[in-house]
């Protein structure tokens, strides 16, 4: 990942090209905050795969023998059990049984992290569909015709953000009892397509006003309908900011916990709200925690690295100019 | 989206025509072929205006309308009296909460600071373009993308004096015994807590819109100064801030506008503890709304911090736009 070198020909200050010590300097200085901000991150990993003793003893430990038991802890839930009762049961089908067992208990079933997760998969990725959907369309609304009010507009759908979630949480949560919309998915994925919605069309206005009208009219006078012109020209020259919106408003919906820990208690859950709740004996399961935040952030961190590109480009709110 | 929306958008269409025959006419080209320009934006900005006044403006009123009342969410509506101003009074006369906004801005001060400054360092290094500095940005982008409630869950592991790698990693350099680093038990040290755990995860995203500012800058104008024999401090304060001004104080709004909303992490590694020390307005809003039932009186609270908000991001929003016209 390391072999990527600027673009020839297209670099920035191609012809200022800083000098070789002060990039060394800018990449010691880099690579110094890159590591220090790393290092929360490797220990929650670590401590997802340390025994729940390791995870907690003084110094923390940096070599330790690797185990499961975060990860068998965070997808099951166990009964303690008198050790003849474990002595009488039959060999241990897998890792999990066995582990579960040196610590005197018996796997009772499947917690609900699994379910939790799910949720999470599919009220993020449903909101940021229709958030991007939504918020292209508005914001190419935006950007090419003139709409009475535009600004005006424009700031009240950004004004939609800023209301603290807890104060919009208190009609919310009473709009959605009576809509029978409480602890649902569909409630959530609407919840979060609105607040995101707003940074969708701020952003991709910006992306689509750098794309020249030219284009379009071009398109119109061979033939093409507004809408055509608008689906074969302006969305393909759209991809990389709609691809950047998306992964902003995943990672908001993905993410979420004030809305979630307020307005959902049971079905509809997701995960950020349920892995701090994770509970061992005698405390928290800090393994377990662990075990859950690194499954929990696999996801996003795929997206976001296979998708990094269009992100340190598309992040320019339309403004990069040549 | 064709054949669905046909009969919807024939309508919107000829609704759209009929209204362009009213007003002037337009060239005949245009209504053949199919929607007016006008329907079109209307067609794809109202889902997004329907959608935000369902969710967040009809909301919005309705927490008006309770503001003026005695509603509690766990009782019978038949209670509900109307008490005119009196939640707000009670609201702005009340310390607590003034103390909770105090809190807040302390907050967002120290966080919009310490991101601005680092964030905008580091977009300054990372523009040098060093040899796999694509690379690390990456890395550095990672704490922005986890989930505020899971971070500030585990940072409460690592702030552990007993047990935690910060307090190990603080006594280790500096001597100091850990059963002295209590950064979530001591007054003086939970607000620091939480502004430290802020500053890791948000810093990448001032970063990288500063990184975007910067590249916006055109490479003539290096060139020129360079011409002019401009010294690179003198580069750096007149050509590399003026022009990345905009962003950052897009990043400064964006950043003020979340922290002042800042719930997830503080409840999460303090919940507003120890005493009322982190206790920020989301945090004070939370416990009249949802622990102490009070729906009226928070709904008022609610009100009064979204007018300050959003005066104040108002005014802010002014202030950018002078500096973007410059």
């Amino acid at each position: 990942m390391s072999t990527a070198k600027p673009a020839a020909g297209t670099a920035a200050h191609s012809v200022v090209e800083p000098s070789a010590n002060s990039k060394r300097i800018a990449a010691t200085l880099v690579i110094l905050y890159a590591v220090i901000t790393m290092v929360p991150l490797v220990w929650i990993f670590l401590t997802s795969i340390k025994s729940p003793p390791d995870s907690i003893s003084y110094p923390p430990k940096i070599l330790f023998t690797p185990s499961l038991e975060g990860y068998c802890n965070l997808f099951t839930t166990r009964t303690r059990q008198t050790p003849e009762y474990i002595a009488a049961l039959p060999p241990p089908e897998n890792t999990c049984d066995a582990v579960t067992r040196e610590r005197n208990m018996v796997i009772a079933g499947p917690s609900n992290f699994l379910p939790r997760f799910v949720n999470s998969l599919i009220i993020a990725f449903g909101s940021t569909f229709l958030a991007v959907g939504l918020g292209t369309l508005a914001a190419y609304g935006f950007s090419r015709f003139k709409v009475p009010l535009a600004d005006d507009l424009l700031f009240f759908i950004l004004s939609t953000r800023m209301m603290p979630p807890i104060a919009v949480a208190i009609p919310i949560f009473l709009m959605y009892r009576e809509l029978g919309l409480s602890d649902t998915a569909i409630g959530m994925m609407l919840l979060y397509t609105a607040v995101n919605v707003s940074l969708a069309v701020w952003l991709l206005k910006g992306f689509i006003d750098e794309i020249p009208r030219e284009y379009e009219e071009a398109a119109m006078i061979d033939g093409y309908t507004r809408l055509q012109a608008f689906r074969k020209v302006v969305l393909p020259q759209a991809t990389t900011g709609i691809a950047a919106t998306a992964i902003f408003c995943l990672i908001f919906a993905w993410n979420e916990y004030a809305f979630a820990s307020l307005l959902t208690s049971g079905s509809a859950q997701t995960a950020p709200p349920f892995i701090p709740t994770i509970i061992g004996e005698g405390g928290q399961d800090w393994p377990a925690v662990a075990a859950g935040t690194t499954i929990f952030l696999v996801p996003i961190l795929v997206f976001t690295i296979l998708l990094r590109k269009q992100l340190l480009r598309g992040i320019t709110f339309g403004a990069v100019r040549k | 989206m064709n054949s669905s929306h046909q009969t919807f958008a024939e309508k919107a269409s000829r609704l759209a025509t009929e209204a362009a025959v009213r007003a002037t006419p337009e060239p005949l080209a245009k209504r053949v072929r199919g929607f007016s320009d006008r329907a079109i934006a209307w067609l794809f900005i109202a889902p997004t205006i329907a959608l935000l006044l369902a969710i967040n403006i009809f909301p919005l009123f309705w927490a008006i309308y309770l503001s003026f009342t005695n509603y509690r969410a766990n009782r019978p509506n038949a209670e509900v009296r109307n008490i005119g101003l009196s939640n707000y009074s009670r609201i702005l006369n009340d310390p607590d909460i003034w103390a909770s906004m105090q809190t807040t801005a302390h907050f967002v001060f120290w966080t919009i600071l310490l991101q601005t400054v680092i964030g905008f360092g580091l977009a300054y290094l990372i523009d040098r373009k060093f040899r796999g500095h694509a690379f690390w940005t990456t890395l550095i982008l990672i704490p922005m993308m986890l989930s505020p409630a899971v971070v500030g869950n585990f940072w409460r592991f690592l702030y552990e004096p007993q047990i935690g790698l910060f307090a190990y990693a603080v006594s280790f350099l500096t001597g100091i015994p850990t059963s002295d680093i209590q950064m979530l038990g001591s007054v003086q040290l939970a607000p620091w807590a939480i502004v430290i755990v802020d500053t890791w995860m948000w810093t990448p995203y001032v970063m990288l819109i500063c990184l975007a500012g910067l590249r916006s800058i055109p490479d003539y104008i290096y060139e020129a100064a360079e011409v002019d024999r401009a010294s690179p401090w003198r580069q750096f304060w007149s050509i590399t801030v003026p022009m990345a001004l905009p962003f950052i104080m897009l990043a400064v709004l964006f950043r003020g506008i979340e922290n002042f909303k800042m719930f997830d992490m503080v409840n999460l590694l303090t919940g507003g503890g120890p005493g009322s020390t982190t206790e920020v307005a989301s945090i004070a809003l939370k416990r009249d709304a949802f622990e102490a039932w009070a729906t009226g009186r928070s709904s008022a609270f609610a009100i009064v911090l979204f007018v300050a908000v959003f005066g104040l991001a108002n005014i802010y929003v002014k202030a950018l736009n002078r500096v973007k016209q410059r």
